[in-house]
This record gives C-alpha cells, structure tokens and sequence, in this order.
C-alpha cells in the first residue's frame, strides 16, 4: 500500500495586524451569495464539490451513492504511526455508505470521497478519528460529513485546532450532533456546522436551531439510506440528517464557489424554513 | 435462563443476574422478540454475547464476533446509539451470523453502555414492537437504559464476590480476563 503526503497547502503569513499597509493591498471579490441566479439542474447540484466522508469507509458504485472518486482509510502501524492509505475494503459496516447515499441524492453532481476511520482495533480510535479528518483538511476537500464525534476530551483542543484550520481555509465540517445529551467533540465548535435530526417527514425541511450549539435540524427520522451490498435500509439519528446538510452546502459552493465558511453558514440560516427576515418597511 | 453461561458470568453471579435482568427489561419495554448485551473484549478486539432474552437465549452467551463489524460495531466503536429496519431480506445485515444465530431480524435497536469516555458494550433489542421503531424518543429511552445498565454494571462489578468460577480452565481464565478488563476500563473512567 502506498502512503499518500497530504497536499502541501501554502499556509499566507499570519497577521497580528495592519499597519505599515494599505487598504487597497486587501481587496476583496466577495461571492454575493445566493440570488436571483437560476440554481443548477438538480441532476447536477453540487457539480464541481468535492465532498469527503470521514466515516466506516463507502462501498463504491452502490446504486444510490454511485462511482467514488477516491477511497481512502486511517491505519496505524506496529510504529504507532497513523497511515492514510488508498483502501479497496469498502465499508465495513454500513454507516458511511449511507451518509454518502444521503449526499449524493441531496447533491448528484459532487464528486465523492471516502476515507474510513473505523474498522480499526479500538485502542486509538480517537487518534484515528483525528488523523483521518486533519488528512481531509489538508486535502482541501470543500465540504468534509463527519457523522462521529468522541466523547474524549484528550482530542478535543485538536479537534479544535483542526476545525478552526478548516474554517480558515474554506473547508466545511458539517458535523453530527451526538445522539444522546453528552458531550463530544467537534460537532460543539462554532467553526463546524452542526446538525442534528427533527421528527417531521418532509425529506427537504431543514430548520435553523436559535439555541445553538446544535445549529441546525435536519431529516433523520427514518430515512430510506444505502447500505451494505446494494441494499437499502431505513434508519434513524443525527448522523443522517448531517449529511443532507452537507449535501445543501455543496449545492450552494457549486453556485457559489467563493463563498467563505461564514458566508455559507449565513445562507443556510436565511434559507431554513424557520427564518424570516425582517420587514425593514413594514409599512410599504 | 441461559443454558450455557459464560465464564465471566460464572465468575460472577450478580453481573449475570443484573444483565440478564437488563436484557429482559429492555425487552419487555420496547416489546420486543430478543434483546441482547454484548460486552467489550478489548484484548481480543471482539464483542461477546454476554446476556440474552428472548430469541436465541438458549445458545448465543458466550458467542464472539469481530468488534468493528455490523451494527453492534458501528455502535461500540463511535458510542452512538443507532436504529435500523428493513433489514429482512438485506444481504448485508452480517448475513452468516445472523444465520448463525437462527434469527434473523427485520428491526435493530442499539445503544452503547458506557462510563465515562469509555464503551463496555453494546444492548441490542431485535424487533421492537411497530411503535416503538425508529423514532428519536425511542432511541433516547434506549440509550438511557443502557446508560443506567452501565452504571449498575459498574457497582456490581465494584463489589463481586471472587468465587464461584466455573470448571473450564479457558473459559475461566477467559472470564476472569473479561471482568478484570472491564474493571480496569472502570477504574480508569473514574
């Protein structure tokens, strides 16, 4: 197997501050965000995107996840090193073929990844977790579904780091909420979008939460998803509502390529079902 | 009543009788056709039938599978609880063990039990009654009652008693590896 070297992204200089410079040297062509344009055919939302899912691996060329254009997973060595290798095994358990599934019917035209960071012995899942998700950073994938968090805090500063390095880089973690009231990590981070499921059956309704640190609610109540060998299941949790909502975001990247993470955050919130802008004119 | 009991639930009376108990409530408020606890074997990187009620419960304690694989797996592994239906008739849902298991269910419940950061196990209920499928409260009551199950788990296995381990030599130390490896990840969580 090979070892792959994450692309070496050009880190710009860091900045305290601003003097001795011009405000001229600091323009920027912001992306307007969503508008009047036509949005893409839906057979082909999300075209352009490149979206990860860090999880139990993809099988490829299921019927509703269709052709993977990289497969990767975590391993660690007899050194204690952590890997990211090429990997054929597919899925070894069901989990990440179905987020895959959900992102590919929320956007077909992206172009999927998967690297797994289960299936391993459970000593070091969480360093697994870690390395799998900074190699997805690093990969400047543009949208990365994490529907896992750990419950250990000894990760969670470099759950952190990692997350507020994705932000800065215009790489969305859309994250899962854990399942039941505990913490864990990174779904809780402001620089991640977090997700977690509502009860309603309408397959399209997403929700802004006013409460955060959840962020937003999302289908994943007994949802129709893929699974192992071709086949469908129906299941139930916040893992499967997180990757329809990054499934939109990679809707709204391929309209709008330069959006930031910030940007894309906002329009989410002023599209969910929830929200309604305020009249600045009530009286018009 | 099990006929074949484990080792480890050999080694210690009370940790059987508190997951057998855990098993037949789980089952009974889900209204479900088995329920099972797997604990944890992290030395030997598998998942053991430790308690079951219901379908099965004459011949699946002491029965070992990979820890990463299927369901139970996904749910060990990452300590979320998970809902699944429609498995009937799916050839992914660890086709041979469930044929192993003479069962094969159409509806999976499971819930890690855990302490602190750290996963003991898995509780499964296998065909929960139609209501009580696949919505969120019903998964959250899951996970609480294995987060209860864990808890009391813990307090047993904080004052069990050392006798009363059985004849066969590799089952007993097989036993006593399991107790003392889950006593350890107590210990640790505390």
């Amino acid at each position: 197997m090979t070892t792959t070297t994450p692309a070496a992204a050009a880190s710009p200089p860091l900045s305290w501050n601003f003097y001795g410079r011009d405000p001229e040297d600091l323009q920027i062509t912001a992306d307007p965000g969503p508008g009047p344009r036509a949005l893409t055919p839906a057979a082909e939302a999300g075209r352009g995107i490149r979206v990860c899912v860090v999880d139990s691996g993809v099988e490829p060329d299921h019927p509703l996840v269709g052709p993977l254009d990289g497969s990767w997973a975590a391993v660690k060595d007899e050194d204690g090193e952590i890997r990211i290798v090429p990997s054929t095994r597919g899925d070894v358990c069901g989990h990440g073929t179905a987020c895959a599934s959900i992102i590919r019917r929320a956007a077909p035209g992206v172009s999927l990844h998967s690297v797994r960071v289960l299936g391993a012995r459970f000593s070091g899942s969480g360093e697994i977790l870690v390395a799998g998700l900074r190699w997805a950073v690093r990969q400047r994938f543009d949208v990365i579904n994490l529907s896992l968090s750990t419950t250990r805090t000894r990760f969670a500063e470099e759950l952190h780091a990692l997350a507020d390095e994705a932000y800065f880089a215009r790489t969305v973690i859309v994250a899962s909420a854990h399942n039941t009231p505990v913490e864990s990590f990174p779904w809780r981070f402001a620089s991640v979008i977090s997700v977690g499921s509502h009860g309603e059956d309408d397959p399209e309704l997403y929700l802004y939460n006013p409460a955060p640190p959840v962020e937003f609610f999302a289908p994943g109540q007994n949802v129709t998803v893929g699974w192992l060998r071709g086949t469908t299941i129906r299941t139930t949790g916040n893992s499967f509502a997180t990757p329809y909502v990054a499934g939109l975001c990679a809707r709204i990247l391929s309209e709008h390529p330069g959006m930031t993470t910030f940007q894309l955050k906002n329009a989410l919130y002023l599209a969910a079902a929830n929200v309604r802008l305020v009249d600045s004119d009530p009286g018009r | 009543m099990p006929s074949d009991h484990t080792a480890a639930a050999q080694a210690d009376p009370s940790a059987l009788e508190l997951l057998q108990s855990v098993v037949e409530v789980a089952r009974a408020i889900f209204g479900a056709r088995a329920s099972s606890v797997f604990l944890l074997d992290e030395a030997a990187d598998e998942l053991v039938f430790q308690a079951v009620s219901g379908e099965g419960e004459d011949f699946l304690v002491g029965r070992r599978f990979p820890a990463h694989s299927g369901i139970a797996g996904w749910v060990a592994s990452t300590g979320e609880p998970m809902v699944v239906d429609d498995l009937t008739g799916n050839a992914a849902f660890d086709r041979a063990f469930a044929e192993s298991t003479a069962y094969t269910p159409d509806a999976l419940m499971a819930a890690p039990l855990v302490h602190g950061d750290r996963i003991l196990g898995v509780l499964e209920v296998l065909d929960p009654a139609p209501q009580a499928r696949s919505s969120l409260p019903e998964l959250e009551l899951l996970a609480l009652f294995a987060r209860q199950a864990a808890a009391a788990l813990r307090v047993v296995l904080a004052h069990r008693a050392e006798a009363g381990i059985g004849a066969d030599p590799r089952r007993r130390a097989d036993a006593v590896r399991l107790v003392g490896e889950l006593e350890r990840l107590l210990l640790e969580a505390l």
